[in-house]
């Protein structure tokens, strides 16, 4: 006689907590899920990095050594770096002898020599961003000569003309775009699309997995169809949620350890709470349709053609999302689509990083997609409970709706 | 425990589009009885199984336990053997066991206990920490045998457990059918191989293009108006006029085999004897009963007719 141990009924939520239990400890198991996550984090924690060094060299000044010669000319470098857009700071140099260390270490990218005429000592080649500024320099100090020989001040002169620039009246100015914005609205369409896109084919793979297997005959047995499904759902779920805290939290960490984004034009904390929002809601809308959809084929090399149309349907607002968002984010393809569920879930979290967006907008996409999730649970448990017995060819969408 | 309880079939009526896979199918398992369940290919052995495991619907017809309709407690309680066989092709034998375990309300150390206890008993216990697919197809066929057992199960329906074993397999899953029915389990299991449900099971069950066409005890089926003998010993023909009841089926040298049809054939049989051993001596006599497979066939090659039905509820 073998042992009996005591069996009690068990409850629906049990029974969803066991098979999203089993979803989560393989997944996590999984040395593909592992990596995935650890290099969707190394990319966001390096991009940050690397955009941070682009924009430190980009920002930094340009510093240009002057020989006790040529000291004449510091104020007005300075002068006309300031009118080309190029922040100049000068330093003494004793000498040119003096100034080749300097040049070769990069203390100095260039030194100014001699003014008249204006020789300029650089180590390999003279920077772009100083080109037009010591260009200037050389006329001036040209113009400077003619003006002395005029018997004019040429210092006056000089300063004056360093200073001339015209005054540019915008008819529509363009708003200030912070680059941070750009980038913060590009990650989160970017993330959204690839965390989406992953989970939902886990869960396509899942079920067909467990129709091909077989071994769905088994468990339906003992659990009722919907749990099963709901189990497999949530499970995936909480997985691909972990995977987008991690990468959203390493990539708002990031930016904020490095100082990459300008607390005025972008809310950091606020922009990461919503895109992990909108995954939670896109994700449920996907692995919806697609459970369903994977329901209705019993083997893997069907997946891809059954759920093609839910695919596509995500390329879409993903493509237009990263090619014209982050430059029009009032573009009105953008602004509507951002309001259609299956859209919005990649759509609104950019229009939100890149700041574009009212509080009104984003409660009513939000809204719009969450009054479909219970018109999406009552067809797919319809068209998974219907199709996920029948084993064989594809059945028709049809059918698994149709049939009792 | 379970108590005396039985799992009864009653009227079951199956259509799948034009096809009628069942047609008013009825049978019972009692506690602690194996049934056997036999029939060609497609005949509707497994619909049955899967309407009773709740897996398929009937178009009519109600399965019952303990005189209860069967519901979704009473399901989480019967261990499942599916015809397609299936498991997490991944997963691990153990964690695979305890996770089925505990669908079926274990709590996590019993079910773990389970999982142990059975994979000990069929002989897989060095393979738990193995994937299903790294096993050889016997000992897939184990594991799935314990999925259907870890949640010490209150009925069993076994859709051919006993194909791809190899014989020393076989006696172990024979001896745990034994001892599951004999701690109260009722047990219904389908199979092909006739000799072996001929040996195991209490009650045998026919069925044929989804009716029950014979449904009994095997000796109850075996038991027929018509009676034969084999006599080996001096031809029937020369003896056989003696008997005027008695006429000649067949002869092979020595061995005749003689029929008598109706029920005059309760005491006939010491006349047979005698008229035979008057003519020569007789090296053997003995009562001709059909075995399990002769009936099958037969019942399987002759048309389902009225009178075959009436039969039905034995």
């Amino acid at each position: 006689m073998t042992p009996r141990p005591s069996v009690v009924e068990i409850s629906n939520g049990a029974a969803i907590r066991l098979i999203a239990g089993r979803e989560i400890s393989t997944r996590v198991r999984s040395k593909a899920f592992v990596w995935t996550t650890v290099a969707l984090v190394a990319a966001v924690v390096l991009g940050g990095v690397l955009l941070h060094f682009v924009g430190q060299q980009s920002d930094s000044a340009q510093k240009v050594g002057v020989t006790p010669e040529a000291s004449g000319v510091a104020e007005q470098l300075v002068a006309l770096g300031s009118v080309t857009g190029t922040t100049i700071e000068t330093q003494e140099v004793a000498s040119a002898e003096a100034a080749e260390p300097l040049l070769k270490d990069g203390t100095v990218s260039a030194v100014v020599t001699g003014t008249d005429p204006l020789t300029v000592l650089v180590h390999t080649e003279l920077p772009d961003a100083l080109a037009p500024v010591l260009g200037s320099l050389a006329q001036q100090e040209a113009l400077s000569s003619a003006v002395t020989d005029l018997g004019g001040d040429p210092g006056e002169v000089g300063r004056e003309i360093a200073q001339a620039a015209a005054d540019v009246t915008a008819l529509e100015p363009e708003p200030e775009r912070d680059s941070a914005q750009v980038v913060a609205g590009f990650v989160a369409g970017i993330l959204l699309f690839i965390s989406l896109m992953t989970a939902g084919q886990l869960v396509a793979q899942g079920v067909v997995e467990e129709k091909s297997s077989r071994v769905v005959e088994l468990l339906l047995a003992t659990v009722r169809p919907w749990q099963l499904m709901a189990g497999k759902v949530l499970g995936i779920g909480v997985i691909g949620l972990t995977q987008v805290v991690l990468v959203v939290g390493a990539g708002a960490g990031t930016a904020a350890l490095l100082g990459l984004v300008d607390a005025s034009s972008i809310n950091l904390g606020v922009t990461a709470l919503w895109v992990i929002v909108w995954f939670v809601v896109g994700f449920t809308m996907y692995a919806l349709a697609l459970a369903a959809l994977a329901a209705l084929v019993s083997r893997q090399e069907d997946v891809g053609s059954v759920t093609a149309p839910v695919m596509t349907l995500m390329m879409i607002p993903y493509i237009i999302g990263i090619s014209i968002a982050p430059w029009d984010p009032t573009n009105p393809l953008v602004v509507v689509l951002s309001f259609v569920p299956f859209c919005a879930p990649m759509l609104m979290p950019m229009r939100i990083a890149l700041g574009e967006v009212a509080p009104w907008e984003v409660a009513l996409s939000l809204g719009l997609s969450l009054a479909l999730i219970p018109v999406l649970v009552w067809l797919a448990g319809r068209i998974y409970s219907n199709a996920v017995l029948r084993s064989g060819g594809r059945i028709k969408l049809k059918d698994a709706l149709t049939a009792s | 425990m379970c108590g005396m309880g039985a799992l009864t079939m009653e009227s079951l009526h199956k259509t799948y589009g034009e096809v009628r896979a069942l047609r008013d199918l009825s049978m019972e398992v009692r506690a602690g009885e194996i049934v056997g369940f036999v029939g060609s290919n497609g005949a509707g052995k497994s619909t049955t199984m899967r309407i009773v495991l709740g897996v398929l619907e009937a178009d009519s017809g109600e399965v019952r336990w303990d005189g209860r309709p069967v519901d979704l407690a009473v399901r989480q309680r019967i261990g499942y053997m599916p015809e397609e066989r299936g498991l997490y092709p991944r997963m691990k034998v153990s964690d695979q066991l305890v996770y089925l375990a505990r669908l079926h309300g274990l709590n996590p150390s019993s079910a773990k206990a389970a999982m142990e206890h059975w994979t000990e008993v069929l002989g897989i216990a060095e393979r738990r920490g193995d994937e299903i697919l790294k096993l050889s197809l016997g000992n897939q066929q184990r594991v799935q045998l314990a999925a259907a057992l870890v949640h010490s199960p209150e009925i069993l329906v076994l859709d051919e457990p006993f194909s791809g074993l190899d014989p020393v397999a076989v006696d172990v899953m024979s001896g745990v059918l034994r001892e599951q029915a004999d701690a109260g389990v009722p047990v219904l299991f389908s199979s092909h191989q006739l000799e072996l449900v001929e040996s195991l099971c209490d009650r045998v069950g026919i069925i044929k293009s989804g009716s029950m066409v014979k449904f009994g005890g095997i000796e109850e089926l075996r038991r027929t108006d018509d009676r034969r003998w084999v006599v080996d010993g001096p031809p029937a023909s020369t003896w056989i006029t003696a008997v005027p009841s008695a006429h000649l089926v067949s002869a092979q040298g020595t061995r005749s085999v003689v029929e008598v049809r109706g029920q005059a054939a309760d005491a006939v049989d010491q006349e047979i004897l005698r008229a035979a051993m008057a003519a020569g001596p007789v090296h053997e006599f003995g009562l001709l009963r059909p075995s399990l497979t002769e009936l099958y066939r037969h019942v399987v090659t002759t048309d389902v007719t009225a009178t075959d039905r009436e039969t039905v509820s034995a």
